[in-house]
């Protein structure tokens, strides 16, 4: 039975304690003898600061101590970005914790006050008195390139970080030999992550040891430490990091911040626990955004709808200083995904990294990605569109054939398996595609306006092998490693690197002990979260948990079974090639009554009353695992939705999605993390942006203005899926974490051009707002 | 959330609340908190003194129906009028409007007084309560008074109520038999209410509209009357024709100060106006029978 397990959809252990509010987060945290920080920050997206006074503030009730930014020289370090990426001039300009002299983001922190309670420490903002001299600010990511435009950094020239390009094959002949070219400009705007906790640090420090102790929302504890010991100048052995429950990121906490250096900071001069948690409008300016990208586009084919080439100038907006993984997610996880799903001879995408005045700019879920998959679907349609060929019979033309093994493609890559075309088909069957097109132009005749949108996409996943790493220029490896413990009563500890925090793994990697060594899940614990009691990993994000991460826990349990094979052996006094092991039990071949549990092997493995010669007690193992490729999951969405010409909303009818994300530990869990992500990856299409003004001020500052998708904005998602293993994967898994918001902008917003072609409207930038959308059927019907 | 410091009284009495606001200009009546918190939550408001009238039982007298008027108590909550049965036979737009109003635990605190008293154009009930000529019955140091809910609201979150004044009841005319009424509402999709919001009632006697009344929120600072549009009803058979024609007419009322944001443009308000009038106006014609 317990093997079975594996691959079931058993409910996620995790649930009970989220969902009646009995889970601790950093929050939470409540040390003995607490002060609370609170940081002000910057009004002006980009002003010269000539002056701070701090004394009316650090005489308020209850006030602690005030810091500004001349305070932290010589204390913290800059806040270091961590994605050096090659071959593009990148430029790091220094970002201090703490401005001292300039602000370059409504949010940038300017000061921060210490105090005995956090209302105190508010109060007392208001008495820091500033003197900014605003300078014009630049916001929109292409015209912040251009000569005149306000300087974010004196030394980043047209404000152009880096300038990265991806290129393979012959790109002009590819043009050249064309029978058609089609174009287009896209914008991907700002998203704001809304992680439903918001960002938390409690940091203690502890002189007489030198310990620093920092809990906090984070997607990567050590990463976490190795960057607080950069910053903070502590040892990492004495920096210790803890992500107590972490209620969601999305991305948004992978990145180390400089209010966990300023809450450190407080702690160390001080020498008592600091806590500070950001308020939801403080989370809108200074946790990082995602996306921020203006694309040029253009696609060659031939008149049968071959697609012979892609090229792409990209203006991706990094905000007004590089977040830790900032330059990676619109270089290394975008351009090389220009291939899609398709045989593409020839790509060029010239990639421009662009500081603006704006809240910085980091990965969010799909990071990068999704950007990628949308410009090609978006170009995929525009051929057909330009041919007169249905839009999945373009794909099909095009798509890569079924391969189990190392398929190459023109940016580089190779991917791993695939069968494109299978997804495709399911999609295509399950949503009657044929009937729909008719029903669509019947409807159309009626006047009634429906749009029908595809998307086959493939993503990379399961980051990653560390040579690449260090070849693409991440300052880390992205290996994980994971200890299998056994207690005497059979209990086990799976002790990782990585760090779940919301995503069902407590359950999944059960689910791999299970089906790996018969372990009933409930005798499974996974410890995650904390650098003192978990080995060294890279963290949570990239769908990287379960497949790099959970193959080391395969890999560690299948040491365990050897061990614990000659162990048996020893016992029943067989020869170790004799015994046969099924669900648990380790017996004797063809005499299975008499058998021993792994159970009763950890027991004697723990008391060791009775080893073989020469072999140690315990029951544990612990094992790395560098993959040795990325992995490549791949699907196809259809999406229908429905256009009020009057009104110019759009509503979204219908969602089918196919996604292959190799095999399967637990299905429903896989169907939740495609439901999460077709969610989040339609807000952006219809409802979602983070806008500024010209100022560089925050329109969309709160939740009443800034729209999330929610459930009545749904139909019933369809989910369903193929399984391609991964050739090069332990378990076969390829990762699901980001699948459904990488597929479905790309659905989504085809669907949504799909129902405004006819109507002569060829372009609206997302979010297709009904006004947008009402305007530009005017504009059209005015004769444009 | 942060607020500034704030002193908090519970009054047990409306005599007491007014008596506690007359003696602090800076004091705010606190209801069902749900426009006041978030303001105090971004220090948007400071008031020195809350007077939390939450448990005042003369303002908590829920809905009841005489002689042909529905008197409801300035606590309801949206909720409660939702689901009420007086209001939804005998003032159902009213019901419905409140059915949309935000989310459902907006719906559970906020009252239909402190959504009156806050005045944001973008609200739903003020819109259907000047459509249904409600009124609105106040109490302050010098006593009682009662002020038809259009001429209440003055502009942007501004009207009549004097800092020391409560409001107390809403007093709405019950539908009569041949009347039939409707809101539609275009919401956003954040906050929910309303980018535009149209109440429409008319009174259809023999195949002609005899009477016709209907509001328009969100266009301007304060719910746009739409005299023209009834205008135009009354008189005529109430055809595709007709009804098209009469929400056309809502561009007759509205004035020149057209409200504009991020979300919808001055240009698309207006569009809508006509859109959710004509929309209304042919539900309310329907439901008139
Ligand atoms: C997320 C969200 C969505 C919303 N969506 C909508 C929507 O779609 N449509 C809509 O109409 N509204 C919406 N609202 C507003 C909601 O209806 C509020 O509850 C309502 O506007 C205020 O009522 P309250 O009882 O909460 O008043 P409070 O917040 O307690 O008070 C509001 C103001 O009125 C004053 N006040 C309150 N009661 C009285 C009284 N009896 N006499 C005198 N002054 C008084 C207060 O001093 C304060 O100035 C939304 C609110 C939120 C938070």
């Amino acid at each position: 039975m317990t093997t079975r397990i594996f691959g079931s959809g058993i409910r996620r252990r995790e649930d009970p304690r989220l969902i009646t509010g009995r889970a601790s987060y950093t929050d939470d945290i409540r040390l003995p003898g607490t002060v609370h920080a609170a940081i002000l920050r910057s009004p002006y997206a980009h002003a010269n600061i000539t002056s701070i006074d701090t004394s009316a503030a650090a005489c308020q009730p209850g006030v602690i101590a005030v810091y500004t930014g001349a305070d932290i020289e010589g204390h913290l370090n800059p806040i270091p970005c961590a994605w050096h990426i090659p071959d593009s001039n990148l430029i790091m300009p220094d970002h201090p914790a703490i401005a001292k002299d300039k602000v370059r983001y409504v949010g940038d922190a300017v000061a921060v006050v210490v105090a005995e309670n956090r209302y105190q420490a508010e109060d007392a903002l208001e008495h820091i008195d500033v003197d900014y001299e605003p300078l014009d600010a630049t916001i929109n990511p292409k015209a912040s390139t251009m000569d005149g435009a306000p300087q974010v950094h004196d030394d980043v020239p047209n404000n152009i970080a880096f300038k990265w390009t991806v290129a393979g094959g012959e790109i002009d002949e590819a043009f050249e030999k064309a029978d058609v070219v089609v174009k287009d400009t896209i914008t991907l705007q700002r998203l704001i992550p809304n992680a439903m906790e918001p960002r938390s640090a409690v940091a203690q420090y502890v002189a007489a040891t030198g310990n620093l102790t920092l809990w906090a929302t984070t997607q990567n504890p050590h990463i976490a430490r190795f960057l607080s010991s950069v910053v903070t100048g502590v040892g990492e052995h004495k920096v210790r990091v803890i992500a107590p429950e972490v209620g969601g990121g999305f991305g948004s906490k992978i990145p180390y911040y400089a209010d966990e250096a300023i809450t450190s900071f407080c702690a160390m001069q001080l020498g008592v626990p600091v806590k500070w948690t950001e308020t939801r409008s403080e989370n809108y300016q200074a946790t990082i955004h995602g996306r921020d990208h203006v694309e040029e586009l253009e696609m060659a084919a031939t008149n049968d709808g071959e697609i012979l080439g892609l090229r792409t100038t990209v203006y991706a907006g990094l905000g007004g200083y590089l977040s830790t993984a900032a330059p990676g997610v619109p270089t290394i996880l975008h351009g090389l995904m220009y291939s899609g799903a398709y045989h593409i001879p020839a790509v060029h995408g010239d990639i421009y990294g662009v500081f603006t005045n704006a809240t910085p700019v980091d990965a969010y879920r799909g990071a990068g990605r999704p950007e990628a998959t949308t410009l090609v679907e978006r170009l995929v349609d525009l051929v057909a569109a330009e041919t007169g060929i249905d839009p999945v019979e373009v794909r099909r033309r095009n798509l890569i054939e079924a391969f189990e093994e190392n398929q190459d493609v023109s940016t580089g890559i190779v991917y791993d398996s695939g069968d494109y075309e299978a997804a495709l088909d399911k999609a295509v069957d399950h949503i009657g595609y044929a009937d729909l097109r008719e029903k669509q132009a019947a409807m159309r005749a009626e006047g009634k306006h429906i749009g029908i949108g595809v998307c086959s996409y493939v993503e990379i996943c399961g980051l990653g092998p560390s040579q690449v790493a260090g070849a693409v220029g991440f300052q880390g490896g992205l290996w994980e490693s994971a200890i299998v413990r056994f207690h005497p009563t059979g209990k086990v500890h799976v002790m990782i690197g990585s760090s779940p925090h919301g995503q069902g793994e407590e359950t999944t990697f059960a689910q791999i002990l299970a089906g790996e060594l018969g372990v009933p899940v409930d005798d499974v614990d996974v410890i995650h979260g904390d650098t003192d009691n978990t080995p060294m990993g890279w963290g949570t994000y990239g769908s990287r948990t379960t497949a790099v991460s959970g193959a080391a826990i395969a890999l560690a349990s299948r040491k365990i079974k050897d061990k614990a094979t000659t162990l048996a052996a020893h016992l029943l006094e067989a020869d170790a090639a004799d015994i046969e092991y099924d669900d648990g039990k380790f017996f004797v071949k063809g005499s299975p009554d008499e058998h021993k549990t792994i159970q009763d092997i950890a027991l004697m493995a723990n008391v060791a009353w009775d080893m073989p010669e020469g072999m140690d007690p315990g029951l544990e193992a612990s094992a790395f695992y560098d993959p040795p490729n990325f992995t490549y999951p791949f699907g196809t969405h259809i999406a229908v939705v429905e256009l009020d010409t009057t009104t110019g909303q759009i509503e979204l009818k219908k969602y089918v999605a196919v996604d292959d994300c190799g095999v399967q530990i637990n299905p429903m869990i896989v169907e939740g993390q495609v439901h999460g992500g077709v969610v989040q990856g339609t807000g952006p299409v219809l409802w979602e942006g983070a806008v500024y003004d010209d100022d560089g001020q925050l329109l969309t500052g709160s939740l009443l203005d800034y729209a999330m998708p929610r459930a009545d904005n749904f139909p019933d998602i369809e989910v369903l899926s193929n399984t391609t293993a991964s050739p090069h994967h332990p378990l076969g898994v390829k990762g699901i974490g980001e699948a459904g918001t990488i597929a479905s902008t790309a659905a989504v917003y085809n669907a949504a051009m799909d129902v405004l072609r006819p109507l002569g409207v060829n372009s609206v930038d997302m979010p297709l707002t009904p006004t947008k959308v009402w305007q530009a059927i005017n504009q059209a019907q005015n004769g444009g | 959330m942060y607020a500034s410091q704030t002193e908090y009284q519970r009054a047990g009495s409306v005599q007491e609340a007014v008596a506690l606001l007359a003696g602090n200009e800076d004091a705010k009546v606190l209801a069902g908190g749900h426009s006041l918190i978030p303001l105090m939550k971004l220090r948007l408001a400071s008031p020195s003194l809350l007077v939390d009238i939450g448990h005042v039982d003369e303002l908590n007298c829920g809905i009841s129906c005489n002689d042909g008027t529905i008197s409801i108590s300035s606590l309801t909550t949206h909720a409660e009028i939702a689901s009420s049965d007086i209001v939804k036979r005998d003032s159902p737009m009213l019901a419905e409007a409140a059915g949309m109003v935000g989310d459902p635990a907006v719906r559970n605190r906020g009252t239909i007084g402190g959504n009156l008293a806050h005045s944001d154009p973008a609200s739903d009930l003020p819109t259907v309560l000047t459509a249904l000529g409600a009124s609105i019955n106040i109490t302050g140091p010098g006593g009682s008074r009662s002020e038809c809910v259009s001429g209440f609201i003055q502009g942007l979150m501004e009207n009549n109520l004097g800092s020391d004044e409560i409001i107390t009841s809403i007093d709405v005319c019950a539908k009569q038999a041949n009347q039939g009424m409707a809101y539609a509402k275009l919401s956003h999709p954040a906050s929910r209410y309303a980018v535009v919001g149209a109440a429409a009632s008319v009174t259809i006697e023999g195949g002609t509209v005899t009477a016709a009344s209907v509001a328009v929120g969100g266009v301007e600072s304060a719910p746009t009357v739409g005299s023209s549009v009834a205008a135009c009803l009354v008189g005529n058979a109430p055809t595709d024709a007709a009804l098209d024609e009469a929400a056309a007419a809502i561009c007759n009322d509205i004035g020149d100060d057209v409200l504009s944001d991020i979300f919808a443009t001055e240009d698309y308000r207006k569009a809508m106006a006509v859109v959710y009038t004509r929309r209304a106006l042919g539900c309310a014609v329907e439901c008139a029978g």
